[in-house]
């Protein structure tokens, strides 16, 4: 910290740091996976999978709904919906504040956004969690929102997809978040007993209330590589047993491996695994062919 | 200290003490003894009354984890006749922090679930401190299916701190476990009657309470995360507990006004372990009218009513 930075009151201070997260350092960025500094745009054009060692970085969910979904016609559901302080929770921070700085950061109302658009000419509605907005937490609108992506699949008789990244439910709204998992599990009974297919995507992290419902929930379950995924968190682990943890534990291989995910899908795979598997769920002909460019 | 109360009745603890010593004392020293034993009971009981007036939501979490609490098995008889226990989940083990099993209330058969916590240290480890495994709720659900199956309300006991955080359970599918379980009760074909008797722990305690009719007893507590960990993780420190239980909103009064819980159970003077048989009473004759209510619904009703109430869970702007 330099003489400038001490002469500042906290709060002037507080806020120059959340700008400064908010804007990517430079041009330059450091795979977490192999330590190799990349070129931003080499990141961003391969859907933030590192070139060298194929590490999946986290992934803005407009983004990832982007490289998902055909381009052209899309709708948003439930993007009126905004988050209330209902419980006035203040920890280190207000509630409110964390919401708007969320807000600030990512440029999203909450965290999770869903399109109705589709998939090589598949009608879908598509589901994708915002990690940037606390962590991807679970509170009233993430619930409302899936809810509502569900009942536009319901209604136009098309299938759901949820890529998950998530810390779990939202304390900040106490008992009001865990209900949430309730409530988008008693959503999916719907889609079941219409035959619509759902499926859901773990993608690094899905922890928590988000995955003891919903994610856990798909008629296919998808991992991407190496995404941690779990209910309690490997330190919360690590402290009630006291032992070390298995090598990869909690990791989609090690779920692959005991049985509690389908698959694991590369990035650049997703889009056309999951169009050859809802066409086929939902008996009908694959009607477009990969496109090189985007597909692989 | 005395280890039955708690910090916070401390005084209520020495003025017991004081008329236990009277209790004892030679009756012909002259002072009128009994007339003083019952001023000093009025005393208590006022005293009581006060104390328990003015709790604050970690005071109360403290009594819904208080050691001498009544557990699952300790209602079990109290509340039904002819009850038998069934074990495991057919899959890999029985679980003994989930205790589950057919009943009577009346003479109405029920399915009953329950969290399980242990009295001393070797049934609190067979209980795993009433911290189930996927094996648990595995069962569980086995035992709503044969419930459904066969037409029996099911009625759930919910007492833990949360799911188990150990490795088999995770290896095992802890977080399928409890969404198949929220999957499954959202559309149950029979009423399903929960009560939170002790601590409602996060999606350990949700994986038995989706239900048509969620009873809370006066000083159980229900929520998200334990105080402790969300201060830990929201304050940095365990030691701020108090302070997120108060903002976490974990009491049934709380939670009554948030419309997430339906009945408030009241519990005798100084918490449902200072007399049990009292607080079975209390609890059945809710347990009673509920399931009268629920069981002359038609199972379509009573159903497309469960998956309302599901639905409308959350509060949100819509602008």
């Amino acid at each position: 910290m330099n003489w400038f930075d001490k002469l500042l009151p906290p709060k002037i201070k507080s806020r120059g740091t959340t700008a400064k997260k908010a804007v990517p350092e430079g041009l330059w960025s450091k795979c977490p996976g192999c330590g190799s500094v990349l070129y931003y745009g080499e990141i961003e054009k391969n859907q933030s999978v590192c070139p060298r060692c194929e590490h999946h970085m986290r992934i803005g969910a407009r983004k990832r709904l982007d490289v998902f979904l055909d381009p052209g016609d899309r709708s948003e559901i439930g993007g009126d919906l905004h988050p209330v302080d209902f419980l006035k929770f203040k920890d280190s921070k207000r509630y409110k504040d964390r919401l708007s700085d969320a807000a600030k950061t990512t440029g999203e109302s909450d965290a999770l956004v869903v399109l109705r658009g589709s998939v090589w000419g598949l009608g879908v509605v598509a589901a994708a969690f915002e990690f940037g907005f606390m962590g991807g937490s679970m509170g009233s609108v993430v619930g409302e929102r899936f809810t509502r992506g569900v009942e536009a699949s319901l209604a136009g008789g098309i299938p759901f997809v949820c890529f998950s990244a998530s810390g779990g439910a939202r304390m900040q709204e106490g008992l009001t978040s865990l209900m949430q998992m309730a409530k988008t599990s008693a959503a999916l009974t719907e889609l079941g007993a219409a035959s619509l297919p759902f499926i859901s995507v773990l993608t690094d992290p899905t922890m928590g209330g988000v995955s003891a419902s919903f994610a856990m929930l798909g008629d296919v379950i998808i991992a991407e590589p190496k995404a941690l995924i779990g209910f309690a968190g490997p330190r919360v682990i690590e402290q009630t047993v006291r032992e070390t943890l298995p090598e990869g534990f909690q990791r989609a291989e090690f779920l692959l491996e005991h049985g509690a995910i389908d698959m694991i899908v590369h990035r650049h795979r997703m889009r056309e695994t999951i169009a050859r598997l809802l066409a086929a769920m939902t008996h009908q002909p694959l009607k477009a062919l990969p496109c090189p460019a985007t597909e692989s | 200290m005395n280890q039955n109360y708690l910090d916070f009745e401390q005084s209520i603890a020495d003025l017991e003490a004081k008329i236990e010593a009277l209790r004892f004392l030679d009756s012909s020293s002259g002072v009128n003894i009994n007339d003083e034993i019952i001023r000093l009971r009025a005393k208590s009981h006022r005293l009581t009354q006060s104390i328990f007036a003015q709790l604050t939501p970690w005071q109360v979490s403290q009594l819904a984890r208080h050691p001498q609490r009544p557990y699952t098995l300790d209602y079990v008889p109290r509340l039904f006749t002819d009850f038998e226990e069934l074990h495991g989940d057919r899959l890999y083990g029985d679980d003994g922090a989930i205790v589950a099993g057919i009943a009577r209330l009346d003479d109405r058969p029920v399915a009953v679930i329950g969290h399980q916590k242990g009295r001393d240290t070797r049934e609190k480890v067979k209980r795993n401190f009433g911290m189930p495994r996927p094996e648990g709720y595995r069962k569980a659900l086995r035992i709503m299916h044969l419930a459904e199956r066969f037409h029996m309300p099911v009625i759930t006991f919910i007492d833990t701190m949360g799911a188990y955080p150990g490795v088999g359970a995770e290896e095992r599918g802890q977080s399928e476990a409890i969404a198949r379980n929220l999957y499954v009760m959202a559309t149950l074909k029979t009423p399903i009657i929960s009560a939170v008797i002790g601590e409602g722990g996060s999606g350990g305690a949700l994986a038995i309470g989706v239900c048509d009719h969620m009873l809370m007893l006066q000083y159980a507590t229900y929520s998200v995360i334990s105080p402790e960990g969300c201060a830990s993780i929201l304050w940095k420190s365990a030691d701020r507990a108090s302070q997120a239980a108060e903002a976490l909103g974990i009491t049934a009064e709380s939670l009554k006004r948030l419309n997430l819980i339906d009945e408030i159970v009241s519990e005798p003077l100084g918490g449902a372990h200072r007399d049990v048989d009292a607080m079975a009473q209390i609890l059945k004759s809710a347990l009673r009218a509920n399931l009268d209510t629920l069981t002359r619904m038609p199972i379509e009703d009573l159903c497309a009513r469960r998956q309302l109430r599901l639905r409308q869970y959350g509060q949100f702007e819509d602008h």
